[in-house]
């Protein structure tokens, strides 16, 4: 690759992960606003994971994500006024105000939610690839879930059909060390996640999350051989969250000392020390790029907050609409005849 | 100690508790009183579960008793059964109702069947404590009570507190029980300080040992004019509805079912009795549910009972949306209780 291209690559990747940053940022402020409510997953501190994972995938491919999902689905290009709409409860959000942070849903985009059930888009995410693979569609569906998930009867059980049946599925374990409150090594026995993905009779690979480089390198990798073969493949990423797991959580249960050794390799400068280091950009280059792209960015997300603001909600008449995929009306039912 | 029929009833050593606080009280006085007690679910040690279900236990009781386990709510609530088989109490935590998908096998099939199944030879005393309710945002996975359907199934008690008297007392029964009691807390009764202020959240709770019998519903507040029949937060609405319409000189009598199963239908049957008119209030979705159980309790003993038609404030058959707007419309919100007081009195 020539100067330009590495240019081009790693200061895309920043971007996007700035621009996830920002955005999360964004919603805390909003969170105390009570402009978004309810549960509140942020990934800051793990955005090389969404950037270098989902930003690897082509427009055919799939995602299945969990309840810490922004930054997928803004990774997937999920429109960010959709996503504020959506956490600001608006009928224009992406899952028309029903679902919330931690059900955003793109079809167009293959971007099938945001899943609370920790595991439960699991199983979903082979059966989208035995779809794909009857179809004969090159299509590879990703499934992103934590360390947590790893634990629960739907990830072992999804991961040996995805293997047996030779079918199209990368799963992404975030590997950020904790599921809530409980520590890896106080809800696995063995901790090496790849490892113990390999017995399914799985290529995988553990990869430095902290390094979106590392994460896009394994995940072009990764893709190129899963549609290839045909196969599934796993991949650990080690990471960390540097928030607490939800905006309700005290995080009693950490080091402050340990949160801020893994700071250290923050992607985002870690990044930008790199476009240093290999003589892409001087310090003062890389300077004056990030205050362009970070009031890039913020003008995005004030547009994105301006247009959720103003959007209107969902009226309660359209309340049964979607429960399934027949008309209902929801007025009659709460107003009125069996039921008061 | 006390046992109480009415959470009113008069305690001779009292303190002021949160909800939250007097579920764990009773869980700490029982822990003490029988080694055989333990309690086990994700995030109750270090974390004191999220919602203060088990504040301060781990440092009391030791990880031995008080026991955090990963994500395997299958296996997790399956351990609970073989210890309990062998002669253990414990008490384990599904973190949230919602979650009862992932593991209902071991919680129907195995928890409910066993003590049937071996003709009686085996019992299962376990108690399965899980939060319910909506009101928050949490959307459609995180917000749902779910009672009825575990009513539904054979082989397990199910109560429901709404006070911090009721949770300690319940709590109580729900160890020393013989049969798998599944315990079900609604986040908005628990009086914590996070969540929004809810002073009915806050209450007298006898000191020491403290029963409340399983089966056996409370009158919330008499009355001579219309009978609700609730349950856990709806009981609060409830009383705070039938307090403002007792200004207009309307009488509602709220009756507190705080068990499911056993149902207390002489309670409801009694209050119709005197009322002649019935509104059920009950946050469970609204067909094939609870609510309806309730008005066959009457219908099957006698429809003549009834004045005027039986009004139902449940959450229309409709997952709980995340919008705000949308959630309260579902919700049984003290509104819509009241408009249904009113139909049912033609007031
Ligand atoms: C089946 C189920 N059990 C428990 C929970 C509650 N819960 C939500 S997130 C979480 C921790 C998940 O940890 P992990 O999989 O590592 O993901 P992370 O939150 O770290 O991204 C738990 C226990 C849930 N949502 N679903
Ligand atoms: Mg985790």
């Amino acid at each position: 690759m020539t100067r330009e291209l590495f240019l081009e690559l790693f200061t895309g990747l920043l971007r996007e992960m700035i621009r996830i940053r920002r955005f999360e940022e964004k919603c805390v402020e909003l969170y105390s606003a009570t402009k978004i409510r309810g549960f509140l997953h942020l990934c800051i501190g793990e955005e090389a994971v969404a950037v270098g994972v989902v930003g690897a995938l082509s427009e055919d491919d799939a995602v299945v994500s969990t309840y810490r999902e922004h930054g997928h689905a803004l990774a997937r290009g999920v429109p960010m006024p959709s996503i504020m709409a959506e956490m600001f409860g608006k009928a224009t959000g992406c899952s028309g105000g029903r679902g919330g942070s931690m059900h955003l849903f793109d079809a167009s985009r293959r971007f099938y939610g945001g899943n609370a059930i920790v595991a439960g888009g699991m199983p979903v995410a082979v059966g989208l690839a035995l779809a794909d693979h009857l179809s004969d569609d090159r299509a590879v569906t990703v499934c992103l879930f934590g360390d947590g998930a790893f634990a629960e009867g739907e990830f072992h059980e999804s991961a040996n059909l995805a293997a047996l049946w030779n079918l199209p599925v990368l799963f992404c374990c975030e590997n950020n060390r904790y599921a809530m409150g409980t520590a890896l090594a106080r809800e696995h026995a063995s901790t090496d996640l790849a490892m113990r993905a390999a017995a399914y009779g799985m290529v995988a690979w553990t990869v430095d999350g902290m390094d979106v480089i590392a994460v896009r390198e394994a995940t072009d990798r990764a893709l190129e051989y899963v549609r290839d073969s045909g196969k599934p493949c796993f991949l650990e990423l080690r990471t960390y969250r540097f928030r607490a797991h939800s905006m309700y959580d005290p995080d009693r249960y950490r080091d402050k000392s340990e949160i801020a050794t893994w700071k250290k390799s923050d992607p985002i400068p870690a990044l930008e020390a790199k476009l240093v280091s290999d003589g892409l950009m001087t310090p003062a280059e890389v300077e004056r790029w990030r205050a362009g792209v970070e009031a890039e960015v913020d003008a995005e997300i004030a547009a994105a907050v301006e247009s959720a603001d103003a959007a209107p909600l969902e009226p309660v008449e359209d309340l049964l609409r979607h429960v399934t995929t027949e008309a209902a009306d929801g007025v009659a039912l709460l107003a009125g005849g069996r039921s008061t | 100690m006390t046992i109480t029929d009415t959470p009113t009833a008069p305690a001779p050593h009292a303190s002021r508790l949160t909800t939250s606080k007097a579920m764990v009280e009773a869980i700490a006085q029982e822990m003490e009183r029988d080694p055989s007690v333990v309690y086990l679910g994700e995030d109750v040690g270090a974390y004191g579960g999220i919602f203060s279900s088990t504040t301060d236990l781990l440092a009391r009781f030791g990880p031995e008793r008080v026991i955090d386990t990963p994500i395997s709510e299958t296996a997790f609530i399956g351990l609970g059964i073989g210890a309990a088989v062998e002669g253990m109490r414990p008490i384990v935590e599904l973190m949230f109702a919602d979650f009862m998908g992932v593991c209902l096998d071991q919680i129907y099939n195995h928890m409910a069947k066993i003590h049937f199944e071996s003709g009686g030879k085996v019992r299962v005393p376990m108690v399965l404590t899980t939060a319910v309710g909506g009101g928050y945002s949490d959307g459609a996975q995180h917000s749902q009570c779910l009672w009825g359907t575990f009513a539904h199934l054979p082989g397990m008690k199910v109560v429901v507190p709404s006070n911090p008297a009721d949770a300690k007392g319940l709590m109580t029964s729900a160890i020393r029980d013989d049969n798998p009691v599944v315990y079900m807390f609604h986040k908005g009764v628990m009086g914590l300080a996070w969540m929004a202020k809810n002073a009915r959240s806050v209450g007298d709770v006898p000191d020491g040992e403290h029963l409340v019998p399983i089966g056996k519903a409370a009158v919330a507040r008499p009355g001579t004019d219309v009978t609700v029949v609730t349950l856990s937060l709806s009981v609060h609405h409830a009383l705070d509805v039938a307090e403002k319409l007792s200004g207009e000189g309307v009488e509602v009598e709220v009756i507190d079912l705080r068990s499911l199963v056993p149902l207390d239908r002489e309670a409801i049957l009694t209050s119709v009795a005197k009322t002649g008119h019935l509104v059920v209030v009950d946050e469970d979705y609204l067909s094939f549910g609870l609510s309806g159980e309730v008005v066959a309790t009457v219908t099957d003993h006698d429809p003549t009972m009834l004045k005027a038609p039986v009004h139902r404030v449940a959450v229309p058959d409709v997952p709980i949306p995340y919008a705000h707007g949308l959630e309260y419309a579902v919700l049984p919100r003290p509104e819509r209780i009241e408009a249904a007081i009113r139909r049912s009195l033609a007031l």
